[in-house]
């Protein structure tokens, strides 16, 4: 295999932006067009357009598609509604998480399908391992990592851009759903989802379309003051929104529990799934003996906590950040960190971040930083 | 981007104006400020430290890292702006302007000190 970062379909169109790309996840990205900042406040007060086409899709049908996803993934899939999204993740038989997902439900019973979207950086295992559960089902796993590029359009002004070029009925259209329908000409999966804390949509569609329809949306959000937005500010965008991100909030070090997921592993559904022996002794763990929790920092200072700086408190480690940039919304550094529970209510006093040797004070908040008005 | 031909050039990519009476200007480059990304904070050397040519004496912190600050030559800093600590995008929207960082009484400079075609070359 080739060393060689992947490129989009939409990579030519980056450049003649003018965009930073970087490496992600063996893919060559949009770091940014221009200031991140800018592009941040722009998803945050009229909208954004994002590449996202490294996110690794996973379909899976067949008669028993949803109960070898079922036994494959921590979640209920047999409550996923037709047409709607759930947040879930795969966990290892020691119940350490694999990956978060999320799992649309795109058939009706008669014929199931379900699209699983994975993170890039863990496409090829989550695949693996999904493909190795549901051995035993009467499913089908399929790679669609190249069937599909995906293009985000996020911000308040997204539903009205989106209107503009599109017949499907997006009123309709909940959180967390999707509807198959043609956006600008093309046919896409119209998807009300995201990772940047504001309403926006999520399109799947053939790579050959994705061109078509970023010029489309680029053009239908003009007025509206859309911008093309690379993974910088999608990171803080994210970050003030208290999502986790695998890889920092989210390892196979930790199990949901751990990282104050728990709500995501559904022990009451129908039959075995990998990791539940594991988990359900995590989750008495957890109700025992609360693991370190998850927090929220602002910082009283300037300087930028990054992943990895140690949490301190009265001279010792108390915990550790996962997450950490400045703030475009608050104005200042924050972060997200795993701190001891007696460190971890919000307010508590003397809790610090060592920077480069200096201990910088931090007020302790409950996540998220930033919650949208509704 | 144009780098002023007026400069010389560090390879760790600050500027450094011509002395007058014997003080001299220090920035990072366009190139360099590119690069960083939004600048969000700045620490700079104090009035009377000792800067030493190649050495790190600050830092400067963007959305998604943070850099060494290097001196391109060495002497006593006589000045450090504090319209940059206070408002760090400068060092973005006007790096060999308003983004100035030190003013330093030069008592020793590096012979590698590159021209504005040298360092264009070389950032390229």
């Amino acid at each position: 295999m080739s060393n060689a970062p992947r490129l989009t379909s939409l990579d030519a169109l980056h450049r003649s932006l003018g965009a930073t790309m970087t490496d992600f996840a063996g893919w060559d990205m949009p770091l940014r067009y221009g200031s991140e900042r800018d592009e941040h406040n722009a998803v945050r007060t009229r909208a954004g357009l994002f590449d996202l086409s490294h996110m690794g899709e996973i379909t899976v049908t067949g008669p028993e598609a949803m109960k070898a996803l079922n036994y494959a993934l921590v979640g209920n899939i047999a409550t996923i509604g037709l047409g709607r999204a759930r947040y879930t993740m795969i966990c290892q038989e020691d119940g350490g998480i694999v990956d978060d997902l999320i799992v649309y439900r795109l058939g009706e019973t008669e014929a199931p399908e379900y699209l699983v979207v994975a993170n890039a950086g863990n496409a090829q295992i989550v695949l693996d391992a999904i493909t190795e559960r549901a051995a035993g089902f009467d499913a089908e796993v399929r790679d669609d990592r190249d069937a599909y590029a995906l293009i985000a359009v996020q911000g308040p002004e997204s539903p009205g851009i989106l209107k503009s070029v599109t017949d499907a009925d997006l009123d309709g259209l909940k959180y967390y759903a999707g509807l198959p329908g043609t956006v600008a000409g093309v046919p896409a999966l119209i998807a009300r989802t995201g990772y940047t804390g504001e309403d926006g949509f999520e399109l799947f569609v053939a790579p050959e379309h994705a061109e078509r329809l970023w010029r489309a949306l680029t053009e239908a959000g003009q007025d509206a003051g859309l911008v093309p937005c690379g993974l910088s500010c999608r990171d803080t965008l994210r970050l003030e929104a208290g999502m986790p991100l695998y890889g920092h909030e989210l390892t196979t070090a930790l199990t949901p529990f751990d990282a104050g997921l728990g709500r995501v592993v559904k022990f009451e559904k129908d039959g075995d799934f990998v990791g539940r022996k594991a988990l359900e002794a995590a989750a008495e763990k957890a109700e025992a003996n609360p693991p370190r929790k998850l927090v929220g920092l602002i910082a009283e200072g300037r300087r930028v906590p990054r992943a990895g700086f140690s949490v301190v408190a009265g001279g010792e480690v108390v915990g550790e950040v996962t997450s950490g940039a400045p703030s475009p919304t608050l104005g200042k550094p924050i972060a997200i960190a795993y701190v001891d529970a007696a460190h971890a209510a919000p307010g508590t006093e003397g809790v610090g971040i060592d920077i480069r040797g200096t201990h910088e004070a931090y007020e302790v908040v409950a996540l998220p930083f930033y919650k949208r008005q509704k | 981007m144009s780098n002023p031909q007026q400069l010389r050039y560090s390879k760790e990519h600050e500027w450094l104006s011509s002395a007058e009476d014997g003080v001299s200007t220090v920035g990072i480059t366009e190139h360099a400020a590119n690069a960083l990304g939004d600048v969000v904070y700045v620490q700079l050397p104090e009035v009377g430290d000792t800067v030493t040519a190649g050495e790190t004496c600050g830092e400067l912190e963007s959305t998604k890292s943070v850099s060494d600050l290097y001196s391109p030559v060495t002497g006593e800093v006589v000045a450090a702006n504090q319209d940059v600590v206070d408002d760090p995008s400068l060092v973005n929207s006007a790096p060999f302007e308003g983004g100035w960082l030190f003013k330093v009484k030069v008592t020793d400079e590096p012979g590698d000190l590159l021209s504005a075609d040298e360092y264009t070359d070389f950032a390229s």
